[in-house]
């Protein structure tokens, strides 16, 4: 690493001042430059490159950086150092896809360039004339990087910073996507070591999910039945009560929820440590002013109320908004979720997201803007919502869950990795004629595209084993009868996929149902929930703490804690790239390391009785530990608590001391400049 | 506990008295409704009530007071609903309503406690019925304005341990290798002569004579001179306290404090003392007009003065008030966070933990450094106790943490007796702070930060704060030590460690990885500060409060396991023994060099 002008001592200003000529670098640095290049995925293509490029480190509360080269290729935006890479860097939880400088196109969120100290937001237009001396890339995933352009030849800078905006900005068509590119490639002779585990295990997993989808279908033919089986009902003096919420009217719509996310990430992406720490000062109300936290708070509640429908008052719900593909697949999802442990699995998640979003025809093509439209309107970070509702859960009842955080948070930015298909199109329909018209060759059938769910595509299996929760117990099987009768009840909780089978047309004959249902139920609807806004709250209130007064049963009803100091920041997501709330040695990983110690002292202690022993381990008791998969922990060194995610390898041990901190406290009361002592005597002795 | 875990609002931290410990013969304990009594214990009143619960609706009842509790037992419904409250945790009793009062349970008492929660009870209205119960719990919970004596002073308990030999002085200075060549114990204070509010064992520079600090101490308010706190085994840098400098409004210089300074810098060749003012400089210049002050550089050479900009006494009142409004009876629900945020709870929070990492940061760096406020008794006691919990593995164990609180906050002089008020009725009085509940709070948010590097848990720092205001025990009574020596707390009372280190087991954290030298610094940014919702709202049943953590029940279930399947194997490695004398098998030897293995890391 070089560390230029300020030499290691505290400089707040943020800007960088280089002392250094890129020539006096390049004589520096003498040996021959060796052009490197990135391991490119199959059907990856390199655009442009410049070197040398210095990539500011984060880390330091200096201006250092590290010099090296920036790719362009259709895939990702890279950038490889010159130096040698330590051969510490070789993490457990490792991307295949894309290392940690990686940034897939599709993931790239905002481009600034700094023009002589001036910031500026980058579209398309800017681009043309000048190049910035410094870029600056946020990313989805809440990562900042920073580049220096200076230092390299003026075309080569130019022509990067031009390739980077053009290929991240613009608007592009579906095909341009790398998926098409990535799967169209013909896998056998690449030497890339993840492909061989992709095709081996592709196949086991892909009929996984087949089912899933084909259990869809059985579910919306059952859907279909049930809906004029319910119609029927309420027509025919009510055998089912069937309470109708119609979202868009009690739920923030998608634009409420884009504007405020956009808001809430602000707070994240942190560019330098005065802008951190100014930050600091404000930072309850910042979070609140963005409206984010209410917005998941609202959502969880309405879930809760539609739970309280169908568990305590034995009714049926239906849930609309317009299209019934955005709330309604988050409030639906939510609502199965508590009800039901079997999609509080990591499977079961799986379907349940497969199901009532990827089947249930939420537009990720649109809502996710992976084309880089400039319509803002179709923008919407809802199933990223949906996944924050989940996580609040997970927080707050963890051992309810197989499932991690570090799960979530690796699914929330799969949602951005343009390798998968899963969260590509905007329906079933959408997809397969997509994929019907891309297949380059007919006979052999649509093409094929790897589902995010092969994880193995992203991760070793060692890695994954942190997607697994080592605090969940599997209940005892014989239990799973006794639940039985209880389940027709959960699937009558509706979702509405108006567009199941029908495409861009969105307004179908469903649609048509569903209103003509909805006045029918008109006049059934019971007047507390259209009442009051409080009148709904205070019962579900009191549904909840009757709920919470019974003994917590992990595997049966779970309902969330909704008040203001239970709801929480997903701190791993939104905290895991800022090197000032690293906590060294410290966060729930010094736990979990401990935890997983202890449990393979167990597991190993087992294992010699039964070596002993036969019959004596079968008389040992059957505890569920000992089907939990072992994390392995990096042994080497201090993890920090944004483990699996940041490493901290090039930071001192050194404090960090905030700054500004008078800022922060401008306590204005005359009770500040008072004394200590009512009776200021001061002893002279 | 007397109360079942069903309803939170009930359970009483405090109930340990009659958590089960056999071995404890001394203990008679006479049935009160449902509560075992202290030995010790009278009762006074009991009386027929309402208990306005703010939760729930009004519960009928009957409340009993002692001489050292508020019992309170619902008779009106299957579920119990209990109050169990040390009468020292009372801070104000008022009447409510009068006896023409309209309106259901409008006459009766509100009682404000200081442990973030307020009581209310109805009366009938008819008789003056509510005279003589507030005319009792006016007495007993103000026992010291009336004439009376604290519990403490009337407690008959008894334990295996006697708590107050927890913390030796000269013990304490021989762990941290003092005195030594350069720092010496001086008994100028024997009789408390040289600083009334100071122990009687000091540790100062080896160079500076008696004479030295007498003069020293005509130049430091209250003459709080600056003293050793702790010392740095490898680097020997130190931590000294003291109040500060007597330069007031001519700005007054004296030399042999500016050489004594200058002594404590050489001691281990310092090249620049830094002096630690907690206060915010406007403060510290305002200081001058009432005769104290701040070191100036002129006068101060081999010295720079860094300014903490934290808050007096005052504020930190006032900001608890606060923060006592938004969380009780009701979680402000609508705008939490910046409700939260205006009560600057948590931002105080933040001031005291980063000076206290600043002052570590210097130590552990070589530098030696002076930590003052104004006396040196309220801010400097956190910044200098933080830092050693930092520095110092020892005081995050059970024991040393025991030690730190006796050492840097009883010891010397932190007023515990002003700011908490103990037995006095004056509520309003301006000396009241939660400063050392602020000191706790920063405990507990490193306890957040660093969940494997304390002994002990979260329950140890709810207990202290629990008998930080009971007034069963001696350990927080009196402002310092020469007059917890007049008043003989030693002898007359007894020390909340005798309690709490009779059943350790409830105080420790299954977690705790012993690490000797690591400097553990926290991270003061709001985005880990943490409003500490167990002890703030512990009263709020819709808070969901886990009694202990999944993880950490996860971990002692596996512990149990293990335990279990090591007994197992010694059971089989002893029946092999014998199998071996009987017939020698050759394969016998394999399991057993895997049990040896095995057993290491344990």
């Amino acid at each position: 690493m070089l560390s230029l002008g300020s030499g290691g001592a505290k400089s707040t200003k943020p800007s960088f001042v280089s002392y250094v000529t890129p020539e006096e670098i390049k004589s520096e640095k003498d040996p021959p430059k060796q052009e490197k290049h990135p391991d490119l995925l199959p059907g990856e293509v390199e655009f442009c490159s410049a070197n040398p490029i210095l990539k500011y480190t984060q880390d330091d509360l200096s201006q250092r950086g590290v010099f090296g080269t920036l790719f362009c290729t259709n895939f990702r935006v890279t950038f490889i150092s010159d130096e040698k890479p330590q051969e510490k860097t070789d993490k457990t939880f490792k991307n295949k896809l894309y290392g940690e400088n990686d940034i897939p196109l599709m993931c790239v969120d905002h481009i600034y360039g700094v023009y002589d100290e001036k910031r500026k937001l980058i579209t398309g237009g800017l681009v043309k004339n000048k190049y910035p001396s410094k870029m600056i890339i946020h990313c989805k995933d809440l990562r900042v990087f920073q580049f220096s352009l200076t230092f390299s030849k003026e075309e080569d800078a130019k022509k990067i910073f031009q390739g980077i905006a053009h290929h991240c900005l613009e608007e592009k068509s579906l095909k341009c996507v790398f998926a098409f590119s990535y799967m169209g490639t013909p896998s056998p002779g690449t030497d890339l070591s993840f492909c061989r585990g992709f095709h081996c295990k592709n196949k086991p997993k892909l009929s996984i999910v087949l089912t899933v989808n084909s259990t869809f279908t059985l579910t919306s033919i059952f859907f279909f039945s049930f809906f004029f089986r319910m119609i029927n009902a309420v027509a025919h003096n009510h055998l089912y009560s069937v309470k109708t919420e119609d979202l868009s009217e009690s739920l923030p719509n998608i634009q409420d929820i884009q504007q405020s996310y956009n808001k809430f990430k602000q707070f994240f992406l942190i560019e330098n440590s005065t802008d951190f720490w100014l930050s600091d000062v404000k930072w309850f109300s910042s979070l609140e002013s963005s409206g984010w936290l209410d917005i998941i708070r609202q959502c969880l509640q309405k879930a809760v109320e539609v739970v309280e429908c169908l568990e305590k008052d034995n009714t049926n719900v239906l849930i609309t908004e317009e299209e019934g593909t955005d709330l309604c697949c988050v409030i639906s999802s939510l609502a199965q979720i508590m009800l039901d442990p079997y999609y509080r699995t990591l499977m079961g998640f799986q379907s349940l997201v497969q199901k009532e979003w990827v089947a249930g025809c939420h537009a990720f093509l649109d809502r996710c803007n992976h084309l880089h439209q400039k319509d803002k309107e179709y923008h919407s970070p809802v199933f990223l919502l949906f996944l924050e509702c989940v996580w609040q859960l997970v927080h707050q009842h963890s051992p309810a869950f197989q499932f991690s955080e570090t799960y979530l948070t690796v699914l929330s930015d799969s949602v951005h990795v343009p390798v998968f298909s899963t969260f590509l199109f905007n329906s079933s329909h959408h997809r397969e004629s997509v994929m019907k018209a891309e297949s380059p060759l007919a006979q052999s059938g649509p093409l094929s595209c790897p589902t995010v769910w092969d994880w193995s595509v992203q991760f070793d299996s060692k890695a994954q084993n942190f997607f697994f929760n080592p605090l969940y117990l599997e209940k005892v099987k014989h239990d799973r009868a006794v639940r039985k009768p209880h389940k027709p009840k959960h699937q009558r909780n509706l979702s509405l996929p108006s567009t199941a089978f029908k495409t861009p047309p969105k307004k179908g004959f469903f649609k048509d149902e569903t209103d003509s249902l909805k006045k029918m139920l008109r006049v059934k609807r019971l007047s507390r929930w259209r009442g009051s806004p409080d009148a709904p709250a205070a019962t579900t209130r009191e549904f909840f703490e009757s709920w919470q007064h019974r003994p917590l049963d992990y595997h049966g009803l779970l309902l969330p804690c909704l008040d203001g100091p239970a709801v929480h920041i997903w701190m791993q997501r939104y905290l895991r790239w800022i090197p000032e709330v690293y906590i060294l040695g410290g966060g729930s990983v010094a736990v979990m390391t401990k935890l997983m110690e202890l449990l393979s002292q167990v597991q190993d202690l087992k294992r010699v009785l039964e070596q002993r022993d036969s019959s004596q381990a079968a008389k040992l008791d059957h505890r569920p530990y000992f089907q939990h998969r072992l994390l392995s922990f990096d042994s080497s060194g201090r993890l920090s608590s944004s483990f699996p995610f940041a490493y901290t390898c090039y930071r001192s041990f050194k404090p960090i001391i905030p700054t500004g901190l008078m800022q922060s406290l401008m306590v204005t009361d005359s009770l500040a400049s008072q004394e200590d002592e009512a009776s200021s005597v001061v002893s002279f002795v | 506990m007397a109360s079942a875990p069903i309803a939170p609002y009930n359970s009483s931290p405090l109930g340990n008295s009659s958590s089960p410990n056999a071995s404890r013969e001394s203990l008679k304990m006479e049935p009160l409704a449902d509560v075992a009594m202290l030995p010790g214990e009278e009762r006074v009143i009991d009386k027929d009530i309402i208990y306005i619960c703010p939760f729930n609706a009004a519960v009928k009842g009957k409340v009993f007071i002692t001489n050292y509790r508020l019992y309170f037992k619902n008779t009106d419904s299957e579920t119990p609903v209990t109050l169990d409250v040390p009468l020292g945790v009372i801070s104000r009793v008022e009447k409510m309503g009068g006896a023409s009062s309209r309106g259901e349970n409008s006459y009766g008492l509100e009682i404000t406690c200081k442990d973030m929660r307020n009581l209310r009870f109805a009366l009938k209205q008819e008789g003056h019925s509510r005279r003589d119960i507030f005319e009792i719990i006016f007495k007993y919970a103000f026992p010291l304005s009336h004439g009376m004596q604290l519990f403490a002073f009337l407690s008959q308990e008894k334990y295996e341990e006697n708590g107050w030999n927890v913390y030796e002085a000269m013990e304490e200075y021989r762990r941290q290798v003092l005195p030594n060549s350069e720092w010496r114990v001086t008994f100028i204070n024997k009789n408390y002569e040289l600083c009334d509010t100071y122990p009687t064992i000091l540790v100062v520079p080896y160079k500076a004579t008696d004479e030295d600090l007498r003069r020293v101490a005509a130049f430091r308010s209250r003459c709080r001179i600056p003293v050793l706190s702790w010392f740095h085994k490898e680097n020997h840098a130190v931590i000294m306290r003291c109040s500060q400098p007597l330069v007031g409004m001519s700005g007054k210089r004296n030399k042999d404090d500016e050489r004594y300074l200058d002594l404590i810098r050489e001691a281990n060749g310092t090249t620049k003392l830094t002096i630690y003012d907690a206060r915010p400089n406007v403060n510290a210049v305002a200081n001058k007009a009432t005769g104290g002050g701040y070191e100036g550089d002129d006068a101060y050479q081999n010295a720079e003065l860094v300014f903490l900009d934290i808050h007096n006494i005052h504020v930190m009142r006032e900001s608890l008030k606060k923060l006592k409004d938004i969380v009780y009876p009701n979680v402000e629900e609508s705008h939490w966070l910046s409700s939260l945020e205006s009560t600057h709870w948590l931002e105080h929070i933040k001031l005291v933990l980063s000076g206290a990492i600043q002052v570590a940061d210097k130590v552990s760096s070589g530098s030696s450094v002076v930590v003052h406020c104004s006396d040196g008794w309220d801010r400097t006691a956190q910044l200098t106790s933080l830092a050693m919990l930092m520095l110092d593995s020892y005081y995050r164990t059970l024991r040393g943490f025991q030690v730190l609180l006796e050492k840097e906050w009883i010891s010397f002089g932190h007023k515990f007796a002003s700011r908490i008020g103990h037995g006095d009725k004056n509520h309003a009085d301006q000396d009241r702070s939660p400063i050392f509940l602020q000191f706790i709070d920063c405990v507990w948010q490193m306890t957040k930060q660093f969940p494997t590097a304390f002994e002990f848990n979260e329950r140890l720092l709810v207990v202290i704060l629990d008998h930080l205001y009971s007034c069963r025990f001696g350990t927080f009574l009196y402002n310092c030590e020469s007059a917890r020596e007049s008043n003989n707390v030693r002898g007359k009372t007894v020390s909340l460690w005798s309690f709490v280190n009779s059943d350790t087991s409830l105080y420790i954290n299954p977690f705790f990885t012993p690490e000797s030298s690591r400097v553990l610094y926290p991270v003061a940014s709001m985005r880990h500060l943490e409003l500490w919702v167990t002890y703030y709202i512990r009263w709020n049943p819709r808070i969901l409060h886990q009694q202990q953590s999944p993880v950490e029940q996860r971990y002692k279930e596996l512990l149990a396991v293990r335990d279990q399947y090591l007994k197992k194997l010694e059971e089989l490695q002893l029946s092999d023994s014998t199998h071996l004398t009987n017939s020698s098998t050759p394969n016998a030897a394999t399991p057993n060099q895997h049990i040896t293995h095995l057993q290491t890391p344990f």
